[in-house]
């Protein structure tokens, strides 16, 4: 099974909930999808790590036999492209690598090259391997990263978990295209509640079955499970706000891992969700 | 008019709440929300007037006449964003709305003209003018492109207030093309932050960033009291890259009470509240004060 960890608000605990329901499972892939930020690996502190770049396509122009037509920068909708000093220029960082310059010039002097922009790393902890992606600083898009990380998990290796990046955007979309189940997280808060209310569409949107986690749960209301309630939205698991988990987590320790209470509470939500992918899928088939 | 950013990096470190104590507490004239994958700000900010709401269009997409295909499967070959479904079986040839970034190659590479490029409606964007001038936005659902909303948000701010002393504008989390487009032109980023491994790491690719452009930066730790240690890993962490550290803010349940209830942390009086004056006090000094850097260093404005 393929679940997709999602929220909406940063901060509301998809890496915690993503973590340690992975550490909980008997045997996990973790996939960090979350490439502006990743934080997963630094928890797990995987081992035996190799990594990869990630590269796109940028064109490259030879001066030779460019004779300044400007149809590419005609063309490119990203305005990449500019023909300056009679020298064509190419701003790397806004191209989109869509190929449609080379394409048509018609002097066929514009060739693609590879650029860097991030790293796949692939590393083991425990009983969990551990997929992360990053992208490097001052790129502007994870997509072609999230494409490639999610085309490599490997089949066969337990449960697969998708630490999604905050937001509802496309970097999102592209990082729960694939995935079987959703589980959204929320905090209790109003914030927490309107951006909740936007992953909801999403997964809507894209036909996902979906339950929520609530984390940093208080004393008191709780606008996000009054949410889900209206819109009769599975309750997957509540996680109190307590300063035990709070500390483990912001020291990076896995909770599931240092004590027997949290492994208990992460298991018992491991067990809801797998019960929940296991529904979908027989209805879906 | 001098333009602070808030960001983080890390989402949910107080982004929000920073910023709209500090608009609060300066009674701000001009103000933005350039989180438009997940505004937020104007649930604290209550706005007497309806906003004047204008649609935004992001890239083109791509569409099909299927009575002009030929199904050549051309389009399909060459699209490098997998946006064409392809015609295998009985499944017509079709753009897929999300996948397609208007990049027109589908368009030029059809050998009879059965593709244009249409405009689509990527988000809203929102203005309020009353006392002040709030600009906002929100994308729509799945939507790439949030980058150019964030320049279109600031464009709107700027484009009815201009002599107002300062505008706040509330940043969104990441690193990637919304954080980029919205550091452009800013005089100074305040990265809030808190001590937590995420957290720390979170703020080091965020400050690698923002390095690149050419504006002050100044570090706030919220939530400081959850975990000490961390705490001094980042203040020792802005001494030695000469960051300086503009405060502290205590973890504070009544933050999150205040927030519930539509308010600003300085609306109620709470620990938070307190702390965060000091934040913005030493934050206006760095701000304000008498910018050493040589002209023209600001490659980008």
């Amino acid at each position: 099974m393929k679940t997709a960890v999602l929220s909406g608000k940063g901060g509301t605990g998809k890496t915690l909930v993503s973590v340690n329901l992975a550490a909980a499972s008997e045997e996990a892939v973790y996939i960090d999808c979350d490439v502006e930020e990743p934080n997963g690996y630094l928890f797990f502190k995987p081992e035996k790590v190799v990594a990869e770049n990630v590269t796109v396509k940028i064109p490259l122009a030879d001066e030779g036999l460019c004779d300044g037509c400007r149809k590419c920068t005609d063309f490119c909708k990203f305005n990449a492209l500019a023909y300056i000093n009679e020298k064509l220029l190419v701003f790397n960082e806004v191209c989109h690598s869509c190929g449609g310059c080379v394409l048509i010039c018609p002097q066929k002097a514009l060739t693609e090259r590879d650029k860097t922009i991030g790293e796949i790393q692939k590393g083991v902890s425990e009983q969990v391997q551990v997929i992360t992606g990053i992208l490097n600083t001052g790129e502007a898009s994870g997509i072609p990263i999230i494409k490639n990380l999610l085309q490599r998990i490997p089949s066969g290796h337990g449960d697969i978990f998708i630490d999604c990046p905050p937001g509802s955007a496309c970097i999102v979309m592209e990082s729960i295209k694939d995935a079987d189940y959703c589980v959204l997280v929320a905090e209790p808060t109003l914030f927490g509640v309107h951006n909740l209310s936007l992953v909801h569409d999403l997964v809507k949107l894209f036909g996902k079955p979906h339950g929520v986690v609530l984390n940093k749960c208080l004393e008191g209301d709780n606008p996000s499970e009054k949410y889900c309630e209206e819109n009769n939205i599975k309750i997957l698991g509540k996680i109190p706000y307590d300063n035990e988990l709070g500390t483990l987590n912001s020291n990076g320790l896995i909770a599931a891992r240092e004590s027997e209470k949290y492994r208990g509470i992460f298991a018992a939500l491991l067990q809801v969700v797998t019960g929940e992918v296991r529904n979908a899928t027989i209805i879906d088939s | 008019m001098q333009q602070l950013l808030i960001l983080s990096g890390k989402g949910g470190t107080g982004k929000t709440t920073v910023a709209s104590a500090f608009i609060k507490l300066l009674h701000a004239r001009a103000y933005a929300d350039c989180d438009v994958d997940a505004p937020n700000l104007h649930l604290v900010m209550s706005q007497h007037d309806e906003p004047k709401s204008t649609d935004y269009y992001g890239m083109p997409k791509a569409e099909i006449d299927l009575d002009l295909c030929i199904r050549c499967d051309l389009c399909r070959q060459n699209c490098r964003f997998d946006a064409i479904n392809s015609g295998i079986g009985n499944i017509e040839y079709a753009v897929d709305f999300h996948a397609c970034e208007g990049c027109g190659v589908c368009e030029v590479i059809c050998p009879v003209e059965a593709i244009k490029l249409k405009p689509a409606i990527a988000g809203e964007l929102m203005l309020y003018v009353g006392e002040a001038v709030f600009s906002t936005a929100q994308l729509k659902m799945g939507s790439g492109t949030s980058g150019m909303l964030v320049t279109e948000v600031k464009k709107q701010m700027t484009s009815v207030i201009n002599d107002a002393d300062i505008a706040i504008i509330d940043g969104s989390p990441g690193i990637g093309c919304p954080v980029i487009a919205s550091l452009s032109g800013v005089d100074m980023v305040l990265i809030v932050t808190e001590p937590s491994v995420s957290g720390i790491s979170d703020m080091e690719r965020i400050i690698k960033t923002a390095q690149q452009f050419q504006t002050k930066i100044a570090v706030c730790i919220n939530k400081y009291d959850t975990n000490l240690g961390n705490t001094r890993k980042i203040e020792s962490f802005c001494q030695v890259m000469q960051l300086p550290l503009t405060g502290m803010i205590p973890y504070d349940p009544e933050a999150v009470k205040a927030v519930n209830n539509s308010q600003s942390i300085v609306d109620i009086n709470c620990p938070s509240g307190q702390a965060v004056r000091e934040v913005l006090r030493q934050t206006m000094q760095i701000l304000l004060a008498p910018d050493d850097r040589k002209d023209g260093a600001r490659w980008i404005k």
